[in-house]
């Protein structure tokens, strides 16, 4: 206790701006104990907020303090409203409805310590290092004018070197880069698989797995890949020793990872979807969808939701312990080409063969779409980057855009407008990826793989605990470990990723089914044991009719109690609708609709009221 | 053209050397963490799961007492000594931080009935069933003399309880009568009676330092004043109360472990009905102590358990048991806010830590600030079906088990009964009350 008395009132500094605190005049009655040694700060219990002994007075120029508070505040750096919606986590609750005074006060302090963290977050904004890349065309030039050559000529050595081509020779290929950005990873579709650190130019390994290879994926560390051969998924390790052969996913078509789940999603040729858990093995979900043979599969980064876009124009999408879909989505009258989700999950593109790519909000999921591109020809793959830079390929022919997705879908439907840059391909175009944390898109085609200089499309800043394009092994290693201990269960992958935090309250469906399973009650089965009775008091009749007499009281019982409760539902309900009816009157009233017919005009006009002259 | 692209030098991304930290920039934008609610949620359910497989509350057992261990006294300056009296009248002076004791002495014939630290705790005293207060040195005396009390007081009632007051050298004892008596004089400066054969228990306020309060044979609690003449104030309970603890931080609050399986905590001001009414022990409560906090404290019981209950909550956040211990008799909560003394039957004395879960010995920083995330975590998603599951579950003995099955099936049947009752009679003649009034039967002034 005697260490706790509070300093001296004469060296007084103005008071700091106190986060826990409704009004700063407050802060000086009141303030944290300092621990002065290192040791004590294993003092695991509260701190003690300890009353000054005398009030400090007034200050003497109430005037002149006023003014110095007042310029402290301006002095302070005050961040930008975008900033704070950047990283806010959504409005306020409001303590309004909270019951008492208790909760109420704790309700109003959480919303302070969650507007301090939004500050904070905001403020780490002017420590990222990296600005992103940007492309400005000359006067009386275009971007769009721009060739790689040019772009490259033009840039650093550094990334200059990040422009390449490969001439392969082992059919259409497919890519992957890995979530860091670090790693390539490139399948032929006769067989040839090669892994490299394509930032150095390193070959981890190459080899030719004489089958077919329909698609390649990173696992959740880049050094494992799986590849979907003519048969099965084979795991591979960078070296490329072959690790696994998963029998269960057969004749696969797709193959995607989330890596939070650490799931494995498979799309199959006849339209099973496939979930393995590669952390333990396990398929978590296994199902046929129904579809047929799938050939458009991704998923949605923000709730890990796999989206598949079938023949018939329609997207749906599936979470592996629901055996529906949990959306279906009109998006093409015609058979659909490509589809991509943007990284942070809130746009779907889908390019369907009536040569039209849309954009469509993910989280709204309306009818219409966020924009409409028309092209000359059907795009084949479309894909968005981290910036939102949209990227589309018809055949060898390859766009880019830059600002639809940027200014969140633009609201308009565009027609068909220069796009930022493009590219003529020398072969047909089969996979396209941005690489995360860099401004490179690579598409793979039938003759090889490109690397082409896209500025502005990367994320700048990355953040070292989710993705580290840097990481040595050791690091690896580490992150590994913990993105385990935080893996995901399947069960959580729904549409709202935020539905685990939120209140569970019943929705209106529940309570309406609730109220109709009233009606279908029946009274419950009694069971009922009378009490051992001595000799010569009870008796096997006299049991036997004591029982009944129980059970069909409680059971009187009971029927009489639901009926009661049904008339005070059925009573409440009449009472609303009255209440609508009478609430009506004052109102507006919706208009009927007027059903027209042709034969309305042989109908005896309506005599209009004469105006009474004045 | 004006071109830029990013191109990141990797001075600024690479550590130079291995002697070097790994850079480690961070961006904090939302979008770069997807499935913020998913991840968190699994966060929060290891957070639980680890706190219960660390879950390892027992520190170390004292032994060394002869006869089952009767009372407790708390050094109040140094957090290493505790003082403990025997049902054979010995007491032993503990080291805690080498788990021995260092003194130990004869000081009374029969019970010693409880101990006392002075303010300055240059002494302590003891009171036994040999009528006698004894005050002690708390200098171990030199090798080779013997122990000898510096004073030796006789009174004319039997003893049965001490307190000190916090603020000045009086103190106070109960038996008889309820006795207020100065450090310096051999009779009491006050005696206080209110018609009753035997008080047990007596406790000063710690913060209004005139204030007492004990607990009586007839079930009552009695609330003196050692400025008056007369009692101030006493409520009578259904049951006896064993021991009475006032909260230190919220000095107007106290709570008794009851003979009825319960504690109740009441507020000074409003006696009539206990503030809150604290469950889930299954024999009579023998020994309440609160924790310096005053959020917390600790109670043992006759069935042979330790409980840990928040100070508003009516049932118990952690309960803490072993094969051997016995009837917990006296229990005391350390001046630190880590460890908890039980002294049981079987001649024992138990350390365990305060909160189950604890890494004991040196926190580094960075691990302080993980498990004050974790705790964050805990409370964020405490409500969680799963994690309310995992984070409540407990292991009790057998006996604990069946008798709470037993007390419940009682509970359920008497609830039956009044509801039958109810429903036979003319309304309104049976009524509804609550728990919390059925234990306080008077209150007199």
């Amino acid at each position: 206790m005697t260490k706790t008395t509070a300093p001296k009132g004469g060296r007084h500094k103005p008071a700091a701006a106190r986060y826990f605190d409704a009004s700063a005049n407050n802060s000086t009655d009141a303030r944290p104990v300092k621990l002065k040694r290192k040791t004590q700060q294993n003092f695991s219990g509260d701190f003690i907020k300890m009353q000054e002994r005398y009030k400090l007075k007034q200050p003497h120029n109430a005037k002149k303090s006023a003014a110095k508070e007042i310029k402290e505040k301006e002095r302070k750096h005050k961040i930008p409203q975008h900033l704070l919606d950047k990283y806010s986590r959504g409005d306020a609750v409001e303590s309004k409805g909270v019951r008492t005074r208790h909760f109420k006060a704790q309700q109003e302090r959480k919303e302070v310590y969650h507007t301090y963290a939004n500050e904070q977050a905001a403020r780490t904004e002017l420590l990222l290092q990296e600005t992103a890349g940007q492309l400005e065309a000359d006067d009386e030039e275009t971007t769009a004018g721009y060739r790689q050559k040019e772009i490259a000529a033009n840039v650093d050595l550094q990334s200059a070197s990040k422009h390449f081509e490969l001439k392969l020779e082992h059919g259409p290929y497919t890519m992957r880069y890995t979530k860091n950005g670090r790693h390539l990873l490139l399948g032929g579709r006769r067989g040839h698989v090669a892994a490299f650190d394509w930032v150095t130019k390193k070959l981890h390994c190459e080899f030719n797995v004489m089958e077919t290879v329909a698609d390649v994926q990173w696992l959740h560390v880049p050094t494992m890949y799986a590849v979907a051969q003519k048969e099965w998924v084979y795991f591979y390790d960078k070296k490329g020793t072959e690790l696994h052969c998963v029998k269960r996913l057969a004749r696969v078509n797709r193959l995607d990872f989330l890596p939070y789940h650490f799931l494995l999603a498979a799309a199959n040729h006849t339209g099973y979807l496939t979930w393995l858990d590669v952390s333990m093995g396990e398929l978590v979900g296994n199902f046929n969808t129904g579809l047929g043979d799938i050939r458009l599969m991704r998923h949605n980064p923000a709730n890990g939701v796999l989206c598949v876009g079938g023949g018939k124009g329609v997207v749906s999408m599936w979470s592996p312990k629901v055996r529906e879909p949990l959306v279906k989505l009109l998006t093409h009258t015609t058979a659909m080409t490509a589809l991509t989700v943007d990284p942070k999950g809130q746009y779907l593109v889908t390019a369907g063969l009536d040569r039209q790519v849309k954009v469509w909000d993910i989280r709204q999921l309306a009818t219409e779409p966020l924009a409409v591109y028309r092209l000359r020809l059907p795009a084949n793959e479309v894909e968005v980057s981290q910036r939102g830079m949209l990227a589309l390929s018809q055949g060898t022919y390859l766009e880019s855009y830059a600002d639809v997705i940027a200014s969140g879908g633009g609201g308009t439907r565009y027609s068909h407008n220069l796009p930022y840059l493009r590219q003529r391909c020398d072969a047909f175009v089969h996979g396209m990826r941005f690489c995360p944390y860099e401004d490179i898109l690579g598409i793979s085609t039938a003759k090889g793989f490109q690397s082409l200089l896209m500025p502005g499309a990367g994320e700048p800043n990355y953040d070292a605990l989710e993705d580290n394009p840097y990481e040595t092994s050791k690091q690896r290693r580490e992150h590994e470990v913990h993105a385990l201990l935080e893996k995901i269960p399947a069960e959580l992958i729904t549409l709202d990723p935020h539905e685990i935090t939120g209140v569970d309250a019943p929705t209106l469906q529940e309570k309406v089914d609730a109220k109709r399973q009233l009606f279908q009650l029946k009274p419950p089965r009694i069971n009922m044991q009378p009490r051992h009775k001595m000799k010569g008091r009870g008796g096997s009749a006299k049991m036997a009719r004591n029982k009944q007499i129980v059970k069909d009281l409680q059971r009187k019982e009971f029927i009489s109690e639901l009926r009661k409760t049904k008339q005070s539902v059925i009573a409440a309900h009449k009472q609303q609708e009255d209440g609508v009816e009478a609430g009506d009157v004052p109102t507006k009233k919706k208009k009927a609709k007027v059903v027209r017919s042709v034969l309305d005009r042989f109908k005896p006009k309506p005599v209009k009221k004469q105006q009474p002259k004045k | 053209m004006k071109v830029k692209m990013i191109s990141r030098n990797p001075d600024n991304y690479v550590r130079e050397t291995k002697l070097q930290q790994h850079k480690i920039p961070r961006n904090y934008d939302p979008a770069l963490h997807p499935l913020e609610g998913p991840r968190e949620y699994v966060r929060a359910l290891n957070a639980t799961k680890l706190d219960r497989v660390f879950a390892k509350p027992f520190v170390c057992n004292l032994s060394g007492h002869r006869d089952g261990v009767a009372c407790f006294g708390k050094h109040p300056k140094m957090l290493s000594t505790l003082a403990t009296g025997a049902y054979d009248g010995e007491v032993r002076i503990w080291d805690l931080a080498n788990r021995c004791s260092v003194r130990s002495f004869v000081a009374h014939d029969g019970f010693v009935r409880g101990i006392a630290y002075a303010r300055n705790a240059e002494h302590f005293y003891t009171v036994g069933d040999d009528k006698t207060i004894k005050v002690w040195s708390s200098q171990a005396p030199e090798v080779g003399e013997d122990e000898e009390p510096v004073n030796t007081i006789l009174s004319r009632h039997i003893l049965q309880g001490i307190s000190h007051n916090r603020k000045d050298n009086s103190f106070a004892t109960c038996g008889e009568v309820c006795a207020i008596w100065d450090a310096k004089h051999n009779d009491p400066i006050k005696t206080l009676k209110w018609g009753v054969d035997t008080l047990h228990s007596i406790s000063y306020n710690p913060v209004e330092t005139n204030v007492l309060a004990c607990c009586a044979s007839d079930r009552s609690i009695i609330l003196y004043d050692q400025r008056e003449a007369q009692p101030l104030r006493k409520v009578v309970l259904t049951m006896k109360s064993n021991k009475l603890a006032w909260n230190p931080m919220e000095a107007f609050n106290f709570t008794v472990a009851n003979e009825d399986c319960n504690l109740y905590t009441f507020d000074t001001r409003k006696l009539q009905t206990p503030l809150k009414v604290h469950f889930d022990h299954v024999s009579a409560v023998t020994d309440v102590d609160y924790a310096p906090t005053g959020k917390e404290f600790v109670s043992s019981s006759y069935d042979k358990t330790v409980r840990i209950y928040h100070a508003h909550q009516s049932h118990s956040r952690d309960i803490y048991h072993t094969k051997r211990m016995q009837h917990v008799v006296c229990v005391a909560w350390s001046l630190d806010n880590r460890y908890i003394f039980s002294g049981s039957d079987e001649m024992n004395i138990r350390m365990w830590k305060a909160n189950a879960s604890e890494k004991l010995g040196v926190v580094r920083p960075r691990e302080r600030a993980n498990f004050n995330y974790q705790e964050a975590l805990k409370e964020k998603y405490a409500a969680h079906p799963q994690i309310k599951r995992i984070a409540r579950h407990r292991q009790v003995p057998r006996h604990v088990l069946n008798a709470q099955r037993k007390m419940r099936s009682v509970k359920d049947k008497e609830l039956v009964k009044e509801a039958n009752v109810r429903k036979h009679s003319k309304k309104g003649t049976v009524p509804f009350v609550s728990e919390k009034r059925k234990h306080v039967i008077r209150q007199d002034v």
